[in-house]
């Protein structure tokens, strides 16, 4: 009991003073179950659901008109859809990275930021399936063009093709976050089935908590399935965004055909996902007074994880323009040429201002310890990755083999409604679980305080 | 058989480590229906009442097996098999395809789909059978009688159950054991 401990204690907790079991679930749950919503929920909940009008009259142009609507031309076929896709799927990986590659790794810090984290994937996943459903321009037959069915015409999907390949990650990620995500947050819905005050909120609470009550026998399956999950969800988060870089990687097209698209993709997925939990947990924390929850530490943390997938993102576009150069190939060389000076070079120098320059002011503890810069930088952050995605597609296209195929890609105003539309959507969605559901997993929570969750005999 | 009126009775404890040593007190004495319910998964204390469930680790397994079968089965079948297959109106024949002269069965491709209908089988059997061995969803408990319970048991109560059915239950002896345990209190559970 005595030892000392072994780690050098850390300068800011992971949880603030004075809490107990009790003052903890009143706090979170308290948000749900007592608050009237504060003025800046609506605020926030208002400009959500304002966007999300635009994505309505974005989907219905596009049924009624089809894909006409959109600005893709050829060379230019893949525009804003996959764009968008990319950079909604890649925000999604920082909530399986928090949920579950960080419980393996014994990160305490996870703890307050998980549940928000997850939910925030699965929006963004939702996001994203939007897109690729939608491009097809009669979604109602996206069924048979993408999942393997028997039916009456006898065919199959291409399993050799990597679009294929990216139904079935991105699906599977869907599921499994949303598996993960109700499994997390079965005991908490308990608390709230057994704190709610109106009738109607205990029922709701009650059925989806499916009969929680604390058993130990229930607690020992719970614990060892959770942490399966976890160790499920970590190699299959890394490979979603990989077999989303196949769909460029495996072509042949310069600007694309690079090996070093999985992991460039991965470490940008991460960093773009840290930036949008900061961009929504800081006016979150600020909003409902989280801050002994959701601490310093946190946001320095993060910050930290941005920084490393930073300049590992950094260097995938070093690498980009030296094997540009390095192969000898006259259309890679051209492709870097045309990115840097060509007519899409004000996009690709204010990626590398975002993502190159702009978090490297992460290397000071001042920077990360300070919450509206920190706010500023998650925004460069995702206006930057986001570009990421623009010139990669964009400027790899428009370049076509022939200078004949040559052209120009802008997107038209219903990609600019859909993709703000589906801000909306996410936004609309996040305010809404923030106001039904405990945003923090209390149970976990309450395992952070001492003795919480550990005998003396059985200390891990 | 003990009492007919009671489901049990119920202890509660003050903090998880006298939880832990009541539980283990419990079980050595012979208890065998015997549950602890808590607001924080408490390692140790499922063991202590000699409970030891490896069943959702082996499922997990199963599930993952079968998507790993499935998946590669499901493509295997597609790109070999040209014939119709009709079964009462569902063809289940495949769809062979030779782009550029690959392989029908490509199996550096078939990986990724197979290793996600592995991921996504397992999974699937990590939350169902976990729901299918803790008997979720349950509409219904005893326990919740308990005024005491429903209040204090997902915040910060810990307690303590010993089920009537117990073949070693007497309702005024596993009372005043249960109080000897250094409990806060003891009430009884109605069926």
């Amino acid at each position: 009991m005595s030892s000392p401990n072994p780690s050098p204690p850390p300068t800011i907790p992971v949880l603030g003073p004075g809490h107990n079991y009790a003052s903890i679930t009143d706090k979170i749950s308290d948000i749900v179950l007592q608050f009237r919503a504060p003025i800046r929920w609506f605020l926030g909940f208002v400009v959500g659901f304002t966007l999300l009008q635009g994505l309505l009259l974005a989907i219905y142009m596009l049924l009624f008109k089809g894909v006409g609507v959109w600005g893709i031309n050829i060379p230019v076929g893949w525009g804003f859809d996959i764009i968008n896709f990319v950079w909604w799927i890649g925000i999604g990986h920082a909530g399986t990275l928090i949920s579950a590659i960080l419980l393996l790794f014994r990160q305490q810090w996870r703890t307050s930021i998980n549940r928000a984290a997850e939910a925030m994937t699965l929006f963004a996943v939702a996001c994203a399936l939007l897109f690729p459903i939608f491009h097809t321009g009669r979604p109602w037959l996206a069924a048979y063009w993408l999942l393997p069915y028997p039916n009456t015409m006898g065919v199959w999907p291409q399993f050799r093709s990597p679009l294929i390949w990216d139904v079935f990650a991105v699906s599977t990620y869907g599921t499994v976050s949303a598996l993960f995500w109700f499994t997390g947050l079965i005991p908490d819905l308990a608390t709230m089935r057994d704190r709610a005050r109106t009738r109607v909120g205990q029922v709701i609470y009650g059925a989806l908590a499916l009969g929680w009550r604390g058993s130990a026998r229930h607690w020992q399956i719970y614990e060892t399935a959770y942490l399966i999950l976890a160790g499920l969800s970590t190699p299959l988060v890394l490979s979603v965004h990989t077999v989303v870089s196949f769909d460029f990687a495996v072509s042949l097209l310069p600007g694309w055909h690079a090996t070093i698209f999985p992991p460039y993709f991965v470490a940008g997925a991460i960093y773009s996902g840290f930036a949008m939990v900061l961009t929504l947990l800081i006016p979150m924390r600020s909003i409902y007074g989280l801050q002994d929850m959701i601490t310093l530490r946190h946001l320095e943390n993060m910050a930290k994880i941005m920084l490393v997938t930073g300049l590992i993102v950094f260097y995938g576009y070093m690498m980009e323009a030296f094997f540009a150069w390095y192969s000898a190939n006259e259309f890679e060389k051209y492709m870097i040429y045309n990115r840097t000076t060509g007519p899409y070079w004000y996009m690709y120098w204010t990626l590398i201002f975002c993502n190159g320059f702009v978090p490297q002011l992460l290397w000071f503890k001042r920077i990360r310890l300070n919450v509206g810069i920190l706010f500023l930088i998650s925004i460069i952050v995702n206006i930057g990755m986001w570009l990421e995605r623009y010139v990669i597609i964009v400027t790899s296209l428009h370049r076509d083999f022939l200078p004949s195929s040559w052209g120009m890609y802008q997107g038209s105003r219903y990609d600019w409604s859909f993709y703000l539309g589906t801000m909306g959507l996410f936004l609309t969605l996040f305010y809404l679980f923030i106001r039904v559901l405990p945003m923090i997993a209390m149970f976990e929570m309450r395992m952070l305080l001492p003795g919480g969750g550990n005998t003396p005999k059985d200390s891990h | 058989m003990a009492d007919t009126l009671l489901y049990g009775l119920m202890a509660e404890f003050t903090s998880t480590d006298a939880l832990v040593s009541a539980a283990e007190r419990v079980h050595q004495e012979g208890y065998t229906r015997i549950d602890a319910l808590t607001p924080i998964p408490v390692h140790g204390l499922a063991e202590a009442m000699g409970y030891d469930d490896r069943r959702i680790q082996k499922m997990i397994l199963a599930g993952g097996l079968f998507g790993c079968a499935a998946g590669l089965g499901l493509q295997l079948h597609v790109n070999l098999i040209g014939w119709n297959i009709n079964i009462g109106g569902v063809y289940l024949s495949g769809y062979p395809l030779n782009v550029g002269g690959r392989p029908l069965v490509s199996l550096p491709a078939f990986i990724i789909p197979t290793f996600e209908l592995t991921i996504l089988f397992a999974a699937l059997t990590a939350v169902i059978g976990t729901l299918a061995l803790c008997g979720f969803p349950e509409p219904y408990h005893p326990v919740f009688n308990v005024k005491r319970f429903r209040e204090r048991g997902s915040t910060d109560g810990m307690f303590l159950c010993v089920e009537a059915e117990d073949p070693k239950f007497d309702a005024a002896k596993t009372r005043d054991f249960l109080k000897g345990l250094g409990a806060r209190g003891v009430y009884d559970v109605e069926p």
